[in-house]
């Protein structure tokens, strides 16, 4: 089945994960860390691209050609080939065995290929190779590289990148995949935002409890944006096996069955009042508000009104005076 | 080399495992006890040791060394270890004829900002001679530590080609091993230094990571150690994956246990 028989069918069903990556065509950017490597996702791709019948060349910059075959058998291994840039990639050895021009040039001498039928790119990683070449020379490079236009003549392209030197366009009608590897913790924002604008599907791994899970982020022509999240594991055979179901949360959803704590019951005083209660707290009189009934009630001592006495037992030393000091006041 | 280490990590010298790169590092504590393991480790093992020892004098890992049962004096007279001792290098270079090679040349040079001729002493270093051939199983090359490389003046990028080149040579061509050691900034956000930690963490088949406690200094236990076998899919369990462990360092060994085991505390 080729990809393009998959996505007609991708209506009625839902694709498998590696298909509907391979479907879009373009740069698919796989994006891991240090706890949750990429390199067997993106082998497992490889494997999914060369059982299509694709030719695959590796442009291998992190692992040895012996390590990265590791694990595809010989049907898989013919159709793999693998540029290597491990051994000898700044020329130190000086034997003649390294690539010439080192890894830009081995770069754009796969944009040059001219075998033909369709073919997928693999870059491990693009962490490598933005840390020895400049960005926008890998973002030139890599957007030459996964470019599917057949007329290069009329592409408003080649007038919006006047610097960009020379390299040549893949002849009409070739299809171009491109995996690229990326180690996220290694590069800036900016770096990582400019390749995984060149991506149509970008892929970032995580995981949680000892499961790997796929965060997929599709950027089909003129739709929206769409994400899928898809827990999975890499068989020994680099072959894919799908969990299925939610994600697990890692925090706890409260229970639906447990009806609201109501903070009024069980209280040690009335937050209500009855209507009687509420007629004697209207009529009562506050303490310092004067009214006339109670300037009569100061002024008369009322009929239960306790007349206080003081006792006073003068000391030796009191001027006993009978005179009243207030008596020349005039009020 | 501790034993309980060793259980840990499921090796003895016998059958240690070829081609793999550990990187050790430390966050706030000092990790130096993994190196004096490794490199009293891979004597044992009868392996060829190339140790790059940027940070201390050959006289201070003897010493530690003679704790553990190795003699680096006998092991380096007998030609199964190859010392490069940064601290007296560096200032021999001054006194050198420039026309030759030197492993520390880049303290020498501005523009050449690159590690090759040290590259080129640890290639010599564990070429394989005739009369050696039978005599040590492995290769190992050893690095104490990569960070002060940073501080002398290089890129990270600089340090992790030369890691790069090295993982060709020993480890590939010569299905050795290598142990490197990289200090962890933390807090201090040092850019060139998670560059270089996270891109061999990367590369790494083993990841040994001292941590302090994030409680503060304790007298019972000196730190944490966390072991990381990263790699291609395993069939074994993801549970297997990654440790943690608490230890203290004795005098002539290391003790581990499990995270609130301490024998202080039980």
């Amino acid at each position: 089945m080729t990809p393009s028989e998959g996505v007609g069918r991708g209506m009625e069903s839902v694709l498998e994960m590696l298909e509907s990556l391979l479907a879009l065509g373009g740069m698919v950017l796989l994006r891991d860390t240090v706890e949750w490597e990429g390199r067997s996702l993106l082998k497992a791709l490889i494997k999914k691209s060369a059982l299509y019948g694709e030719q695959v060349h590796v442009l291998g910059c992190e692992v040895s050609e012996e390590e990265f075959r590791e694990g595809f058998d010989s049907n898989i291994n013919s159709r793999l080939v693998y540029h290597d840039l491990f051994r000898d990639p700044l020329n130190w050895s000086k034997t003649g065995e390294a690539l010439p021009g080192g890894p830009l040039e081995a770069l754009r001498a796969l944009c040059r290929r001219t075998d033909p039928g369709p073919v997928t790119v693999a870059l491990d990683s693009l962490s490598w190779l933005l840390l020895h070449l400049p960005c926008t020379t890998l973002c030139q490079a890599l957007h030459a590289l996964s470019r599917q236009d057949p007329c290069p003549g009329l592409h408003p392209e080649y007038v919006m990148l006047p610097s960009m030197h020379y390299i040549s366009c893949p002849s009409p009608g070739k299809q171009v995949r491109v995996l690229g590897l990326l180690h996220e913790e290694l590069h800036g924002p900016g770096p990582v935002r400019a390749l995984s604008s060149l991506a149509q599907a970008e892929v970032t791994l995580s995981g949680a409890l000892g499961q790997a899970s796929a965060h997929i982020l599709y950027r089909r022509p003129r739709q929206h944006p769409t994400h899928q999240t898809q827990r999975f594991s890499i068989l020994p055979d680099f072959s894919l096996d799908l969990q299925g179901g939610p994600l697990l949360e890692p925090q706890p959803q409260p229970d639906p069955h447990t009806p609201p704590v109501d903070p009024t019951n069980h209280l040690t005083f009335n937050l209500r009042l009855s209507k009687k209660e509420r007629e004697a707290k209207d009529s009562l009189t506050l303490p310092f508000q004067f009214s006339s009934e109670k300037q009569q009630a100061l002024l008369r001592p009322g009929p239960g009104q306790a007349t206080s006495h003081i006792f006073y037992e003068p000391d030796a030393y009191d001027d006993l005076d009978q005179e009243d000091p207030d008596d020349d006041l005039d009020i | 080399m501790f034993p309980e280490l060793n259980n840990l990590l499921n090796t003895t010298p016998d059958r240690a495992e070829q081609g793999k790169l550990t990187l050790l590092c430390d966050a706030k504590t000092d990790g130096s006890f993994l190196v004096h393991h490794f490199l009293s480790f891979y004597l044992k093992a009868d392996y060829k040791v190339c140790f790059v020892a940027l940070i201390q004098s050959f006289s201070h890992y003897n010493i530690v060394g003679q704790k553990l049962g190795v003699s680096l004096t006998a092991a380096r007279e007998r030609g199964q270890l190859v010392f490069l001792e940064g601290l007296k290098s560096a200032v021999d270079i001054f006194f050198r004829p420039q026309e030759e090679p030197h492993p520390l040349q880049f303290l020498r040079e501005a523009n050449t900002r690159n590690l090759q001729p040290l590259y080129e002493f640890v290639r010599e270093a564990l070429k394989p001679t005739d009369e050696e051939e039978a005599a040590w199983r492995c290769p190992v090359l050893l690095v104490d530590d990569l960070s002060v490389l940073l501080s002398l003046g290089l890129g990270a990028v600089a340090v992790l080609d030369f890691i790069h080149y090295c993982r060709a040579t020993v480890c590939w061509e010569r299905k050795g091993n290598i142990v490197a050691l990289v200090h962890d900034s933390g807090d201090a956000e040092d850019e060139e230094n998670d560059i270089l930690l996270n891109g061999l963490s990367h590369q790494s088949h083993l990841i040994l990571r001292a941590e302090g406690l994030a409680t503060g200094f304790c007298k019972d236990v000196h730190g944490q150690l966390k072991i990381l076998w990263r790699g291609p899919s395993q069939p074994t369990a993801p549970r297997d994956r990654s440790l943690t462990y608490q230890y203290k360092i004795q005098d002539k060994s290391v003790s581990f246990f499990a995270k609130g085991m301490s024998p202080a505390v039980l």
